[in-house]
């Protein structure tokens, strides 16, 4: 009977008792906002879909260019988000241990490449990596090619991606407690143990954040790649512009069929990627405690 | 200031008392932007001259499917100025903003003017392109719009096509391989005419331009004509970007008489006139023979006569799993 009674609270224990008043009403806010801003366009873009049958649906999302795109969108986006998760803890780490004269300044351009329209970005980034712009010639004599390439993909994706690592990382590396590192130390670690067994484990769980968000952002991105890819079907071209092109055929039920396969392939994504930071999370606090 | 005031109130009274103003919205694409600012004015003194009446004429451009898009989505335009009959057909059948049989309406299957699709090359002809024949050749780089987002792209693929289609004796197989090692030496597929010509123009990317021809000779005034030269094909299309009142849209403005007599002063010496000045072929014989010095002329094709129309032409080519699709399989 007790060990019923028990079973029942865990499962339908839907809330954790709180001193804070007012849970349902902000729930109801939270579901509703949600609903308004999230919910309903996407289940518009599901509605949408379902104009098409199985077969339309199979054959549009199967279709060669289709796949193809999906491979640079989903492969770039992962490999920029990589770098970015990389290069981004480097610059947070420098950002937060050390003072050097125009810190703010550099600080400040970690955040430009939220601010800049995407297409300026794109413009930006064609002309200087185009076999005449600055860096473009550069690389010419070396055989390198990135406009109109799937590297140039790549690095208008990394150019974006870049702020979500360094601010979701920096406020935690900022609370990270020196002692424990010094604690570490005068245990007889040696740097690199410091780095690998004390501060990586804490970071782990920003940086996945940070690496979700720029994954995510760089999934949808647009307007910068568009520049800087060449657009070519089979080998430059993203998924986003397969759909802006069924819709410009006026195909809407195609163009909401490839969009729930983005959909449906980043909500699994991230989420597993959550999954993946809830766990490290939990392993990091029962060790602390 | 108080004068400055008291002038200005006079004023709004002025007009208010007087005439009336009438807005209309004119949804066209990308290349029409220079034409339609000064077709609005000639057409705002006509109307003017004609009741009294003041009209105001806005313009919108983009690309031409997402322009028929937009008003599909409830873009108010009262008169739609587009690249193909398909984006207007599109308007009419998803909307059911027009009637079936628009196309009808206005003489000349409701196109004032006609373009096809000419050469930029940049000056000297450094690559010697002369006709389709040189595009295919290996090296040249070509620039053309995606024809799956662009009107004028489309116009363009069928140029090609057609002419390949006449070279080898109407031979299918033959014209795709032909198109196949065309869209082989295209590095940059952009969305729209615009975009290719920024692509060519600007970011000196490839050899050769496909581009409208009211577009090119534009880029030549834009950009110079020490730097670019035009090279007309032996043949090409006969592209006819038609016009059309959107029914649905001015019996609720209450705009119907003026948006009609807008799309039909276009057919009037002025109006052709303006057409002819801003590299558009005008169909009225007196302003064809003015402007005839700008217009090379050579073999012009219908997409009628070789493709059967848009509807077949879109279904075979750029459809998915099409002809466009298939020359990028390996």
């Amino acid at each position: 009977m007790l060990d019923i009674t028990i079973v029942a609270n865990r499962l339908f224990r839907y809330r954790k008792n709180s001193v804070l008043p007012g849970f349902r009403l902000t729930l109801g806010f939270t579901l509703f906002y949600l609903g308004l801003i999230v919910l309903i366009p996407l289940g518009a873009v599901f509605w949408k879909t379902s104009t098409l049958t199985w077969s339309q649906f199979w054959q549009t999302i199967s279709m060669p260019t289709a796949m193809a795109s999906y491979r640079l969108t989903f492969g770039a986006s992962f490999l920029a988000a990589l770098v970015n998760a990389f290069f981004g803890l480097i610059v947070a780490w420098v950002l937060v241990r050390y003072e050097f004269f125009g810190k703010k300044i550099i600080d400040s351009l970690v955040d430009l490449p939220f601010a800049l329209p995407t297409a300026v970005a794109g413009i930006t980034l064609a002309s200087l990596y185009a076999q005449n712009g600055w860096i473009g010639q550069l690389l010419a004599p070396l055989g390198i090619k990135v406009a109109n390439t799937q590297i140039g993909v790549f690095i208008a994706l990394t150019f974006i991606g870049l702020p979500f690592i360094v601010r979701t990382v920096q406020p935690i590396l900022e609370d990270l407690d020196p002692e424990l590192e010094e604690a570490a130390a005068s245990l007889g670690a040696n740097r690199w143990q410091v780095f690998w067994r004390v501060i990586l484990p804490m970071l782990t769980p920003a940086l996945l954040t940070g690496f979700a968000l720029a994954f995510a952002r760089a999934l949808g991105e647009y307007g910068s790649v568009i520049f800087i890819a060449g657009n070519i079907p089979m080998k430059t071209q993203i998924t986003p512009v397969i759909i802006m092109g069924e819709l410009d055929m006026f195909d809407y039920g195609k163009a909401t069929a490839i969009a729930v396969v983005m959909l449906v392939v980043s909500f699994l994504l991230l989420l597993g990627i959550n999954v993946l930071q809830w766990w490290t999370n939990r392993y990091n606090t029962t060790n602390l405690a | 200031m108080k004068t400055l005031l008291k002038i200005l109130l006079a004023a709004s009274l002025a007009v208010s008392a007087g005439a009336k103003e009438i807005k209309l919205l004119n949804v066209s694409y990308d290349p029409t932007r220079e034409l339609y600012a000064e077709y609005n004015n000639a057409f705002a003194k006509y109307w003017k001259a004609r009741t009294g009446d003041d009209v105001v004429v806005s313009q919108s451009h983009g690309g031409s499917g997402k322009q028929a898009q937009s008003v599909i989505n409830g873009l108010e335009a009262d008169v739609v100025t587009l690249a193909l009959a398909y984006d207007i057909d599109a308007i009419s059948t998803q909307a059911r903003s027009l009637p079936a049989d628009w196309q009808k309406r206005l003489p000349n299957n409701s196109t004032p003017y006609t373009s096809t699709i000419v050469f930029l090359i940049r000056k000297g002809n450094p690559r010697q392109i002369k006709d389709w024949d040189d595009l295919v050749k290996k090296g040249v780089g070509v620039v053309v719009p995606n024809p799956k987002t662009s009107g004028g792209a489309r116009w363009a693929y069928l140029a090609a096509y057609a002419y390949a289609l006449e070279h080898n004796n109407n031979d299918d197989a033959a014209a795709r391989g032909f198109i196949q090692k065309l869209y082989k030496n295209v590095p940059v597929l952009d969305s729209g005419a615009r975009g290719s010509t920024v692509t060519f123009a600007q970011r000196q990317i490839g050899d050769v331009l496909l581009a409208w021809e009211n577009e090119a000779h534009l880029a030549l005034k834009e950009f110079g004509a020490d730097n670019f030269e035009i090279v007309t094909p032996s043949l090409s299309i006969l592209a006819e970007p038609p016009v059309s009142v959107v029914d649905k849209t001015v019996r609720r403005h209450g705009t119907a008489e003026v948006a009609k007599a807008y799309l039909e002063y276009l057919y009037s010496d002025e109006g052709q006139d303006i057409a002819g000045k801003n590299f558009y072929r005008p169909r009225n014989e007196k302003a064809a023979a003015k402007y005839a010095s700008r217009f090379a002329s050579l073999k012009l094709v219908g997409i009628d006569q070789v493709f059967g129309g848009w509807a077949k032409a879109q279904k075979t080519h750029f459809a998915d799993g099409g002809v466009f699709d298939q020359i990028f399989q390996p």
